[in-house]
């Protein structure tokens, strides 16, 4: 560890070069910020991201005789190990592998919703959600809108692994909450962390809306604080505030609000200023409220999503925010984002929306 | 769909393991060789060795069962089911009446009533034969031919043309196309137009069912057109091996649209496809409503005492247009829908068995065709002249509760609404009181 320090600190360009290779691209592009969120929840004990959800999941398998979990992996503790000990604990019938098809994985779960039994499905990877979006969108989305309210399936809950991981190329990296948002009905959410998670997931599986909880993969071994250990119900469609700001406010949600914050740091150091730096938690519905006061506040923004730009969720709230704070600002709306191509393996460092890319974006509102 | 290549959590040093392959020497595999039997191992299969190179096809087609011939008189007296009188009446006349109803409401989509409209003609068998098998808490899942499953629950007259007409009384909220009929209080799912796309949900519900310990199964109706969505395939394949009872019942008619079911497969029809999963199949013949029942009630029995799922293939005929926005005459003769208008039509079939049986006769079938008629008819102008739902109904159950979002946009349209009224048809919406 020490000679990796030297080899970081190094003025030796190969030397820097060598730490570059072997640590920076093992390492993530972010310092994960612990939340605090655990103090009036009772008990809590550290656990990483993966082990919150496992324990959302627990609690709701414990208390909800209906509820299941289902899935590619799932039986055995899943590939990123979110369900470990789940079947052990209850049973086959409850926590059970499903064929290797995402189509169907969500289709049965709807079904299962549809007669009132907590379906929680897991999709392997985000990327490999699109074969379940015909499902998804034309079926779970408006269950409830079609038959007037007669047939519903608000008890699906969908889980998928999602967002950079440092080395998965096209296909293990993608960010598809744009493509649901777009879709009246679900309800999408992206944690930030572990506490974070095993509230949200909880109130996710607990909702009467079919939702889409994204996890972002990169978190699940990285991110760990104190979580409670009992239940608890964090809201959904609210945005939080995890750095009070008055200079620029900067937008996010997953593993870019620690991006955020490490660039909120770097700008107070280098340029004396406070930025705030929002949570966005829910991408349907979004939390217009909290986004458009701070803008008010602020003139400034900044919207940082690891999703290409065009279309991104990025350009939902920017347009919102011009028409919702068109006086208050003092710059144009600048998004920060992955670039309009497949999200790509080698390149992946240069690919992602780094603090230094957000960095200077904050440099060019607060210039303008 | 999903790809395996990246590392899935596992640590790096169990992936550097040397597999076994290179562990084991060759003396100690010898050895183990000797002490095993001579059959096939793969996990994959259980199978017998063969050296004799040979592809494998079935050749012979699955048998279509019937219990009545073409004139409607049983084939086997002992596969006769030992219906009352009065269940083979209600047969009769709840197929009567659904074949009443297409005629008045394909007639009034041509002169611009309603909107849309897809009749059932030549597959009323497969309906009420299916829906009589089955009590009536089994929960169905439709394509959209399937009206005649709820004429037999007890959808009324008033029920399927105030959703053909979308009008305040539609317990969809005039929100579906007409026929995407649905009912709770009947167990009867929603209708929605992706094709196959209720087939895995079934499974699902399905697999629900089973475990709330309710004897109760599932019924999931598509045609053969729409098995061959990948949905289809999910669901047979998670029915099997997640231990669904759950009954896979295809009608197949010959067509989807303009494509022939030569077109459509290749294999040997839909029944084909159940073994390959592992599914017990049986082909019936969808014209005769007795084989149906009796396929349907075996597979019901069959499915919950086994907790497994069941394939039903009716074989029938779709004797109309696929739906009022088709002409079937562009792509197949007249001659031949006629055809089995004349030579083979479930309804004519069961005339036949009744008149044979003496319980049927010519003064009781006219006035049932004009007692039915007549129903039609008069809830045809109820609906007709009840005002469609509040346009704010547009709005609400897109969500369990409306968000800030919506609320917002509706009091857009109110607003922009009292500004251009005289714009837009709100003298045919209901207000609210």
């Amino acid at each position: 560890m020490r000679a990796l320090k030297c080899l970081a600190t190094s003025s030796n360009k190969f030397l820097t070069q060598c730490y570059n290779f072997v640590f920076i691209r093992k390492s993530s592009h972010f310092k994960y910020y612990p939340d605090g969120i655990t103090s009036d929840k009772g008990k809590s004990l550290k656990m990483n991201m993966f082990q919150a959800i496992n324990s959302a999941m627990d609690i709701t398998l414990n208390k909800d005789p209906s509820a299941v979990v289902f899935g590619e992996d799932v039986a055995f503790g899943g590939v990123f190990r979110c369900t470990l000990d789940l079947q052990k604990k209850y049973g086959k019938d409850r926590v059970f592998n499903t064929p290797l098809c995402e189509q169907g994985i969500v289709g049965f779960g709807i079904g299962l919703a549809n007669v009132g039994a907590t379906a929680i499905a897991e999709i392997q990877f985000a990327d490999y959600i699109l074969p379940a979006f015909d499902q998804i969108v034309n079926e779970a989305a408006k269950c409830r809108y079609r038959s007037g309210n007669q047939f519903h399936c608000g008890s699906l809950t969908i889980r998928a692994p999602c967002g950079a991981v440092g080395h998965g190329g096209l296909y293990h990296s993608q960010s598809p909450e744009a493509f649901f948002a777009h879709a009246p009905g679900l309800k999408v959410v992206v944690p930030r962390g572990a506490a974070k998670a095993k509230g949200l997931l909880a109130s996710c599986i607990k909702d009467n809306d079919p939702c889409i909880f994204l996890e972002p993969k990169v978190l699940y071994r990285s991110a760990v604080e104190d979580v409670p250990v009992d239940e608890y119900l964090l809201p959904l469609g609210k945005a939080d505030i995890v750095l009070e700001g008055d200079a620029v406010t900067l937008i996010g949600w997953g593993t870019q609000i620690h991006v955020l914050r490490e660039t909120a740091e770097i700008a107070k150091k280098t340029m004396n200023v406070n930025c705030e730096v929002i949570d966005l938690v829910s991408i349907l519905p979004w939390d217009v409220d909290t986004v458009s006061k701070s803008v008010k506040k602020t003139g400034r923004v900044v919207i940082a999503h690891e999703a290409p730009l065009t279309c991104g969720f990025g350009a939902e709230l920017a347009a919102t925010i011009q028409e919702e704070c068109f006086l208050h600002l003092e710059a144009p709306v600048q998004r920060v984002t992955g670039f309009d191509t497949p999200f790509p393996c080698i390149f992946e460092p240069f690919y992602i929306p780094t603090k230094w890319r957000c960095l200077e974006a904050v440099q060019a509102v607060l210039k303008y | 769909m999903a790809s395996r290549v990246i590392s899935r959590g596992v640590k790096v040093s169990q992936r550097l393991l040397l597999p076994f392959s290179f562990r084991a020497n060759v003396k100690s595999r010898v050895g183990a060789l000797s002490q095993m039997s001579d059959l096939p191992m793969f996990p994959g299969a259980q199978s017998q060795w063969t050296e004799k190179l040979e592809f494998s096809i079935r050749e012979n087609a699955i048998p279509t069962y019937r219990v009545t011939d073409r004139r409607g008189m049983v084939v086997d007296h002992l596969e006769e089911p030992q219906l009352k009188p009065e269940t083979v009446k209600r047969m009769y006349y709840c197929m009567k009446l659904l074949n009443i109803m297409d005629h008045i409401l394909y007639e009034s989509q041509r002169q611009g009533r309603i909107s849309f409209y897809m009749t059932n003609y030549g597959e009323e068998a497969t309906h009420i034969g299916s829906a009589a098998a089955l009590t009536d808490d089994d929960l169905v899942y439709g394509q959209y031919r399937e009206a005649g499953v709820l004429v037999w629950r007890g959808f009324s007259l008033d029920e399927f043309m105030n959703q053909c007409y979308g009008n305040c009384e539609d317990g969809g909220k005039g929100r579906q196309m007409p026929i995407h009929y649905g009912s709770k209080r009947l167990n009867f799912v929603t209708i929605s137009s992706p094709l196959a796309t209720q087939i895995p949900q079934a499974v699902g519900a399905a697999y629900a069912l089973k475990r709330s310990s309710d004897d109760k199964c599932v019924i999931v109706y598509f045609g053969e057109g729409a098995a061959s969505e990948g949905d289809c395939h999910a669901a047979f394949n998670f029915a099997a091996t997640l231990n669904c009872p759950v009954i896979f019942f295809c009608r197949n008619n010959g067509y989807a649209i303009s494509t022939p079911s030569s077109e459509q497969y290749r294999g040997d029809g839909i029944a084909g496809r159940g073994p390959g999963y592992g599914i017990a199949t049986v082909r019936v013949d969808g014209n005769d409503v007795f084989a149906v029942y009796n396929a349907t009630k075996a597979a019901r029995k069959y499915a919950l005492e086994n907790s497994k799922p069941v394939l039903l293939e009716a074989m029938t005929y779709r004797v109309g247009h696929h739906s009022t926005s088709d002409d079937s005459s562009a792509y197949r003769s007249v001659e031949e829908a006629q055809k089995w208008n004349e030579t083979d039509y479930p309804i004519s079939r069961l005339h036949n068995y009744m008149v044979s049986k003496g319980i049927w006769s010519v003064e009781e079938e006219n006035k049932l065709t004009a007692d039915i008629k007549k129903e039609v008819l008069s809830a045809f102008a109820r609906a007709e002249k009840l005002p469609k739902p509040n346009w704010k109904e547009m709005f609400s159950d897109v969500y369990s509760e409306m968000p800030e979002h919506l609320m917002k946009q509706m009091k857009m349209m109110e607003e922009h609404l009292k500004k251009y009224k005289s714009e837009y048809p709100v003298d045919q919406f209901k207000i609210l009181s």
